[in-house]
């Protein structure tokens, strides 16, 4: 019960301090809304909102899909073929001294306005993590585990598919959580850099337009949406990983034997 | 069948652990090396499982029906390496299972009825987190048994274990293992004493195998017989005025 008044708590306690600063610094409202008026605007402008928010959800989620597949198919090749890890290794992690966002001009130049550049933002965003984690996670199969399979006579595949993925599992499951905290990050950089849906433009276009109100409450419904999209994702990786939730000691929590 | 190894040498750090060595493992009985840590027991053992580090160890394995060793070997490790996200029921059927193809009814009959054997008939749906640490290694036990290898080898199996749950579980192997090929690493000579036909003792350096001791009588020996009390006085000398 108290797990649950905490959070509603600290909200109420946030919202009504933040109405306190707006009365006593007497803030005019294309400065800092008070949230009342943000929750007006919010309800008012609903369908406007929900219009854009709709297009930047596409977004993410094609983002984190084809992000997530493409690390986790990388990875898996990496693992695999030695030679491609000597060579495409160092090209990854050289490529990550390149900030993504300074990407986002370029790609809206190759891939245009549309969904397209923000989709491809969102999964380069992602991409690296996940690779990272996965690969990570698929280097670090117990030794015990391994040799156990080799003397049940499994080849390298079966060893790949049934021993080091499951054990990788845990490892995709962080990369997973980053990916979902960092996609709304690049599909909202890619709409401030250039397009004319979506959140990130919806708020480019109020702030020019004075309508701080507007923009307080598309910011409400990101962070809402990412907030979902994490704890949707946090689930998932758990439905994947079973094992590591019904454990009852530390001492059998992923750990290496 | 019996089963030959010849001129095993080990090199670690470009020192000779030892070479030149011969083991004879006689069909049928429990054959111990007794050893200290880093005297190259567990090598010997990865080298008949197929699983050694094939640069620093070499030696040539001979079967008495012609054939070769590799794939006929069961392993159990000192770490029950049960799998964390498969099933108990599913770890006994592991071998099935990365042999690719279906597991038949035949099969999951077989490894409940090894599961009933080691006592843990009615955890067959838990997973490996919800069992004890001396739970967890029967399971294992029935995984090396499912497998059904002309060879057992067994890596200091109990060696993590408390010492009653190891008692229980040594008396359980005992049992299971009756008239099978085993050879089993350990450092701890009641151990040996207590359910091998043959121990070896491996020590020096660079290491050698001692003669075999027999112990009479039927394994798994009790732990308060003169035989076995006098002669564990005896190892345990052996082992620790090679450590002084």
């Amino acid at each position: 019960m108290m797990s649950l008044l905490r959070p509603i708590g600290i909200t109420l306690g946030l919202l009504l301090s933040w109405q306190l600063i707006v009365w006593l610094t007497d803030a005019p409202r294309f400065i800092l809304p008070g949230p009342l008026l943000v929750f007006n605007t919010l309800i008012d402008q609903f369908p406007l909102l929900m219009k854009h928010a709709g297009v930047t959800l596409a977004e993410i989620l094609l983002g984190m899909l084809l992000g997530a597949g493409l690390g986790l198919i990388s990875a898996l090749s990496l693992i695999t073929w030695g030679r491609l890890r000597r060579w495409l290794l160092p090209v990854l992690v050289i490529s990550q001294a390149i900030p993504v966002f300074a990407l986002a001009p370029v790609l809206m130049l190759w891939l245009g306005y549309g969904m397209t550049s923000k989709v491809a933002m969102a999964t380069l965003i992602i991409y690296f993590p996940v690779t990272a984690a996965c690969f990570d996670g698929l280097r670090q199969t117990p030794t015990g585990y391994l040799q156990l399979a080799r003397t049940l006579g499994a080849g390298r595949r079966t060893q790949l598919l049934q021993i080091r993925l499951p054990a990788a599992l845990p490892a995709f499951g962080s990369g997973l959580r980053v990916a979902a905290s960092v996609a709304p990050i690049g599909a909202v950089v890619g709409e401030w850099v250039g397009s004319s849906t979506g959140l990130g433009y919806l708020m480019l276009h109020a702030n020019a337009r004075m309508q701080v109100d507007l923009m307080f409450a598309a910011l409400l419904v990101l962070a809402v949406m990412a907030l979902a999209l994490y704890f949707s994702v946090n689930l998932i990786a758990r439905r994947l990983t079973p094992w590591l939730n019904e454990s009852t000691s530390s001492v059998t929590r992923g750990d290496t034997p | 069948m019996d089963i030959r190894l010849e001129q095993a040498s080990l090199h670690w750090q470009h020192h000779c652990v030892f070479s030149d060595l011969n083991l004879t493992l006689p069909g049928g009985q429990w054959t111990s090396i007794l050893g200290q840590s880093g005297v190259g027991k567990s090598s010997l053992l990865q080298l008949l499982c197929g699983i050694a580090d094939e640069a620093a160890i070499t030696g040539q394995i001979f079967c008495s029906d012609g054939q070769p060793l590799a794939g006929r070997v069961a392993w159990m490790a000192q770490q029950d390496l049960l799998l964390p996200w498969l099933s108990v029921l599913d770890n006994v059927l592991l071998g099935a299972r990365l042999q690719g193809g279906t597991v038949g009814s035949e099969q999951v009959e077989q490894a409940r009825h090894l599961l009933v054997q080691v006592e843990l008939g009615n955890r067959a749906n838990a997973r490996p987190a919800q069992l004890s640490g001396g739970q967890r290694q029967r399971v294992a036990l029935a995984r090396t048994l499912f497998q059904d290898q002309p060879l057992v080898c067994m890596d200091e199996p109990f060696s993590a274990l408390d010492a009653i749950t190891r008692l229980k579980l040594q008396d359980l192997a005992a049992e299971l293992l009756a008239d099978r090929t085993v050879l089993m690493i350990t450092h701890d000579p009641l151990e040996a004493l207590r359910l091998s036909d043959r121990i070896l003792v491996l020590r020096g350096a660079p290491a050698r195998l001692s003669d075999p001791i027999i112990p009479a009588g039927q394994t798994p020996r009790a732990i308060h017989d003169q035989q076995v009390l006098q002669l564990q006085a005896q190892l345990l000398e052996l082992l620790a005025g090679e450590a002084s």
